[in-house]
């Protein structure tokens, strides 16, 4: 198993994780810190696999692209976040709930 | 080394124009209704200009900062962005119409409205316009935070829960599709579309494979197909009308057009297992939905179901074109577009009669006819639509359809498409009737401003005008489609 694979293969394992997390608990903040999860899974599979592109001239140089997208990414988990955190607290505020209810079966 | 090329000029304003007026609105929001307004004239004559030049002289290109295309990203305007972004701009303007008046009296939601909106609109222009994947990931997230925030506009318990479950889902279904081009990346090492489409022939099987399934898994839960809608008649029957109006027409579009372009550019159109597949889960919605959407007491719900049922059709079409080719492929298109019109129309119609009788409850809009002639004329027009009557554009799309499925053979999808007609009939009518029943009693009702009377009345025709001017807009579908022979290599690469 070359280091790429492993890297890759321990990013899908945070994704299914996370995918887990986010189906199974009904706390919101524990949807929302799923959604972390595995979005920092992605982005391990997008930087770990990237270290091996096909043209490369050195087989294992660490290709910059995928880092600022992982970049890229990153400030966009960062926004969800903060959105998804706003949002609970103001749904807490106003009803004193922090799960979705199950009128549709989360 | 760089080509001049054309109307790059018209798409840079398609996006800049209504990002800046939405920096702009959040900026001044005691000005935000007369920016917005002048935002959005301005918006939409920029992408005619764009979709006129596009229907003239071809598919455009830009370049943005003069960066050629491993690196850099590019912009690209053929005939399906154009269509959309000219939709778009269509339902845009006559929204942001409707919107200054429905926002009048509500000053918190009118600072908030318009940056929101006008920020959507931009996402949207971005999406239609870029040709590179991990750009498309950004606008497809820009696009997810603004529909969001603006679901939540009404603050309300029920309009919260909506948006959390809106926002969750919405990101769920972009990091699929990241990880699709994270995949994507490692076997080609570009993400731009060209690129992409000309090595994933002789990429790696396996990766590229689940790279496709996980990028497409992730637009379907956007595009709320059958079984992933479940956050969807929550999300669009709990916002305000012209923000529903905006999610149901727009917003679903946008994931839908990604998803084509992904099947038609970069996997070249073939993928018949794939296709059947999706195909089967749109009858389900069609049926699913239409009955549904029957059996809801509130007008928004009805609708918002109703767009469940429509979406379903435009993967029913996908069996047909990837067998059958071109006519399908314009039959989906022409339903996409015409659904875009017809139920932006019918949710801002939806919201005059709430306005008109402080509920939506169904059984008791009688006598609304009488006060709301416009707003009943206008859902009943983008009715027809849905139902798929002549001479409107859904029943252009439908009949592209039928003709593909009957030439195919098919049946079976013959039926299903003709039955998802009779039942949005059923469910239309069901409107209808209820609004033409005598008042029972008099209630204290609220007068409607004609301005948000006549835009629903606008989209509505446009929607039947639709119909008539395929010969127009069916050129414009083909600018710069998919060369035959890239079908045929994909082919080839699923089979194998």
């Amino acid at each position: 198993m070359t280091q790429a694979v492993f890297w890759a293969l321990i990013g899908m394992a945070l994704v299914v994780l996370g995918l887990y997390a986010l189906i199974v608990h009904a706390h919101l903040l524990r949807k929302v810190l799923a959604l972390n999860i595995m979005s920092s899974g992605v982005f391990l599979v997008f930087i770990g696999l990237a270290r091996r592109t096909p043209d490369a001239d050195a087989p294992m140089a660490a290709d910059p692209v995928p880092q600022a997208m992982v970049l890229t990414g990153i400030v966009v988990a960062v926004a969800a976040t903060g959105l998804a955190l706003a949002l609970i607290v103001r749904l807490r505020a106003l009803t004193g709930r922090t799960t979705l209810g199950d009128d549709m079966g989360d | 080394m760089l080509p001049v090329l054309a109307a790059p000029a018209w798409m840079l304003a398609v996006v800049f124009v209504p990002l800046a007026a939405a920096l702009l609105c959040f900026l001044l929001p005691r000005r935000a209704v007369i920016l917005g307004l002048v935002a959005a004239v301005l918006t939409a004559a920029v992408t005619f200009a764009l979709t006129l030049e596009v229907a003239a002289a071809g598919t455009a290109h830009t370049l943005l900062g003069g960066w050629a295309a491993p690196l850099g990203i590019l912009w690209r305007a053929d005939g399906l962005s154009a269509a959309l972004l000219a939709m778009t701009a269509l339902v845009g303007v006559t929204v942001s119409l409707y919107a200054a008046a429905y926002f009048r009296d509500d000053a918190h939601a009118r600072v908030f409205f318009w940056p929101l909106w006008l920020l959507l609109w931009t996402a949207l222009n971005a999406l239609y316009l870029s040709a590179d994947l991990f750009n498309l990931y950004v606008t497809l997230e820009l696009l997810g935070f603004a529909a969001v925030s603006l679901t939540a506009l009404g603050g309300g318990a029920a309009a919260l829960t909506g948006a959390i479950r809106y926002l969750l889902v919405s990101v769920l279904g972009s990091l699929s599709y990241l990880l699709g081009v994270a995949l994507l990346y490692h076997s080609c090492g570009s993400v731009d579309i060209g690129l992409v489409a000309a090595c994933i022939p002789d990429a790696p099987r396996p990766a590229s494979q689940v790279a496709a399934a996980a990028m497409m898994a992730g637009l379907i839960l956007k595009t709320a197909l059958f079984p992933f809608h479940f956050w969807l008649p929550p999300a669009h029957g709990s916002a305000p009308a012209p923000v529903s109006a905006v999610l149901s027409a727009l917003v679903v579009k946008a994931s839908f057009y990604l998803l084509l372009r992904l099947w038609l550019d970069v996997l070249g159109g073939g993928g018949r297992w794939a296709a059947e597949l999706l195909g089967l889960l749109g009858v389900a919605a069609v049926l699913w939905g239409s009955v549904l959407a029957l059996r809801q007491e509130r007008l928004k719900l009805l609708i918002a179901y109703s767009t469940v049922a429509q979406i379903g059709y435009l993967f029913l079409a996908l069996p047909l074109a990837v067998a059958g080719g071109a006519a399908a492929w314009t039959g989906a298109l022409y339903l996409a577009l015409a659904h875009g019109l017809a139920k932006a129309a019918m949710f801002l119609s939806a919201g005059n009669l709430l306005r008109f009788g402080g509920h939506d409850r169904i059984a008791e809009l009688d006598s609304a006819v009488h006060r709301l002639p416009l707003t009943l004329t206008a859902f009943a027009l983008a009715g027809v639509s849905i139902m798929g009557l002549p001479p409107s554009g859904g029943f252009i799309g439908k009949w592209l359809l039928l003709k593909a499925a009957f030439a195919q053979g098919r049946f079976g999808l013959v039926v299903v498409i003709l039955l998802g007609g009779v039942l949005a009939a059923a469910y239309v009518f069901k409107v209808v009737g209820h609004a033409f029943t005598p008042a029972a009693r008099e209630r204290r009702l609220r007068t409607v401003p004609p301005g948000m009377e006549w835009s629903a009345l606008l989209l509505a025709a446009a929607a039947i005008v639709l119909g008539l001017t395929l010969p127009l807009i069916s050129p414009l579908l083909q600018v710069g489609a998919a060369p035959a022979a890239m079908a045929t290599a994909f082919a080839a690469w699923s089979a194998a």
